[in-house]
């Protein structure tokens, strides 16, 4: 893979930009130009919003099957993470024993080393999500 | 617009064809369909294809014009067109060929679906497949396409108290049909102990919670009801075909145990057919995993939500049950040759209509639905079938 396809969306994934619409408030991550509630009167209005990268765990998996670039780090925790701002997000939960994840469960987006392309290539970064102290 | 009717249905073994590539497939399937409707493919006005990611499995894409060439149709400058919708993609394209159809604009079209899926290693099949969730927002953090059916599965089980136990009975039911299917991929019941046992795909989704990489086609003749019975003496009518899209993520959905996108199709399913869920016969529900058939089941209106495992635990949904689900053995057990699947369900209702099942065969059956989608429930389509 080329340089762009990943650098064109560091914003996001380094600082958790989103957007948020002015018509009715709801915040979306990742960002987008249409608000899917408001329609046309949300369109060239949508405002950068940075997410605080809290939230608690809504779902989780432990993948023993993995996408290729991933293999190195399996069996690993996927989760959909639910935020204060309101939009969920997906990533792995990492620096936890895979057992003591649960529905519920406070953690804080971290950034971290996604995956490389190859011995070579690209290594790509982006968020993932740690428990928060107990 | 005009009432469209199958006037022939076709497909080929699903699984491991070693011996035959995306072309022999297509073609196979198309050929078995004319010939069921008695015509020949220079009798056809156009074609409709379902395929996934041929680019990506076999490095082929332009997949309509190879398939219409090999054919034999090149010299008769019929089209040809592919539709893609991921796992939806064969009912995309009955879909196309139905609105084809019943427009006007042709009288009679082949709809096909082919996917040749075991060409590459298991780990680049996977990285394809994940191509239906939202790549870079989903895949690129490591979200596997079962990872996302098992963050489903797990939501459902806080929410509803599922148990494994409870889930496994799908995939019990569908190997059971299967078993009774010469065209399945696997043709041998299974046990809930073997599902639970199985090597975990994403917990809680075993291997046997999740459909097979299959190689397949399947396809069908469609043509306008008023000229249908020159061809058969069984048209089968389409009395719906509806198509609905939710939020590629399924993160960027409210809940991850209902399909908006299902409950819409389905509702508008019913209103164009003029039927209820209780006048359905037959079913032949996605079950790329087990919990993306239960939610199927429940939003298709079969049985309140939470709930719908109970129509498994009474014994209702095998083939002399009440409901019959996934007489063909379904995704699980038939296969899942991704872009053949949903022309593949309706070429099944279509023989179970005509009583030409065999020994799955539902007793008098008349009114079938197929429900195909495309993604973690993201593209619905809803088929409702009849006797003419």
């Amino acid at each position: 893979m080329v340089v762009p396809r990943f650098w064109r969306e560091r914003r996001s994934r380094y600082s958790l930009i989103g957007t948020r619409c002015p018509v009715c408030g709801t915040v979306y991550f990742p960002p987008r130009s249409v608000c899917p509630k408001c329609g046309r009167k949300s369109v060239g209005k949508m405002e950068e919003v940075q997410l605080s990268g809290k939230g608690k765990v809504y779902s989780y998996t432990i993948v023993h099957q993995n996408v290729i670039g991933y293999k190195y780090q399996k069996p690993y925790v996927m989760a959909i993470i639910e935020t204060p701002e309101g939009p969920k997000l997906t990533g792995q939960i990492v620096d936890v024993e895979p057992e003591k994840v649960h529905i519920g469960m406070p953690v804080h987006a971290v950034f971290r080393r996604i995956a490389e392309d190859g011995k070579a290539g690209i290594i790509q970064y982006g968020y993932k999500f740690i428990p928060d102290e107990e | 617009m005009r009432d469209v009717a199958v006037i022939g249905a076709g497909e080929t073994k699903y699984g491991e064809h070693w011996e035959k590539s995306l072309r022999d497939l297509a073609v196979e399937a198309g050929l078995k369909a004319l010939e069921d409707a008695g015509i020949g493919a220079e009798d056809i006005q156009a074609i409709f294809g379902g395929n996934m990611s041929a680019g990506s499995f076999v490095g082929q894409d332009h997949v309509g014009a190879l398939i219409s060439d090999f054919a034999g149709l090149a010299e008769h400058k019929v089209p040809a067109i592919r539709v893609e919708s991921a796992c939806a993609s064969g009912a995309a394209a009955l879909h196309s060929g139905y609105m084809a159809v019943a427009s006007g604009l042709y009288d009679i079209v082949l709809v096909g679906g082919v996917e040749k899926m075991t060409d590459l290693p298991g780990d680049m099949v996977t990285d394809i497949l994940a191509g239906a969730a939202d790549r870079e927002w989903e895949v690129f953090f490591g979200a596997t396409f079962p990872a996302l059916g098992a963050m489903m599965a797990r939501r459902y089980m806080y929410e509803y108290g599922l148990t494994r136990e409870q889930m496994a009975l799908l995939p019990v039911i569908a190997h059971k049909h299967g078993a009774m299917n010469p065209d399945a991929h696997f043709q041998r019941e299974v046990t809930v102990d073997q599902v639970l046992n199985a090597p975990m795909v994403a917990d809680p989704l075993t291997i046997m919670n999740c459909s097979p990489v299959s190689d397949g086609g399947a396809a069908v003749v469609l043509a306008s009801a008023d000229i249908a019975r020159k061809y058969t003496d069984s048209p089968i009518k389409i009395s719906a075909s509806v198509a609905a899209n939710d939020y590629i993520s399924l993160h960027a959905r409210e809940s991850l145990t209902k399909s908006p996108s299902t409950i819409e199709a389905g509702k508008k399913a019913y209103k164009m057919a003029k039927k209820e869920p209780k006048d359905i016969d037959l079913v032949e529900i996605h079950d790329a995993f087990s919990i993306i058939a239960l939610i199927g089941i429940e939003d298709l209106g079969f049985a309140k939500k939470g709930e719908g495992i109970k129509l498994a635990e009474e014994g209702q949904l095998y083939y002399d049950g009440d409901l019959p689900y996934n007489v063909s053995g379904g995704l699980k057990a038939k296969g899942h040759p991704v872009g053949a699947t949903g022309v593949g369900q309706v070429v099944e209702i279509v023989k179970q209509l005509r009583n030409e099942a065999g020994k799955r065969q539902v007793p008098n059956a008349r009114v079938g639905l197929a429900h195909n989608v495309g993604g973690t429930m993201t593209s619905s389509i809803v088929h409702i079938l009849e006797v003419m």
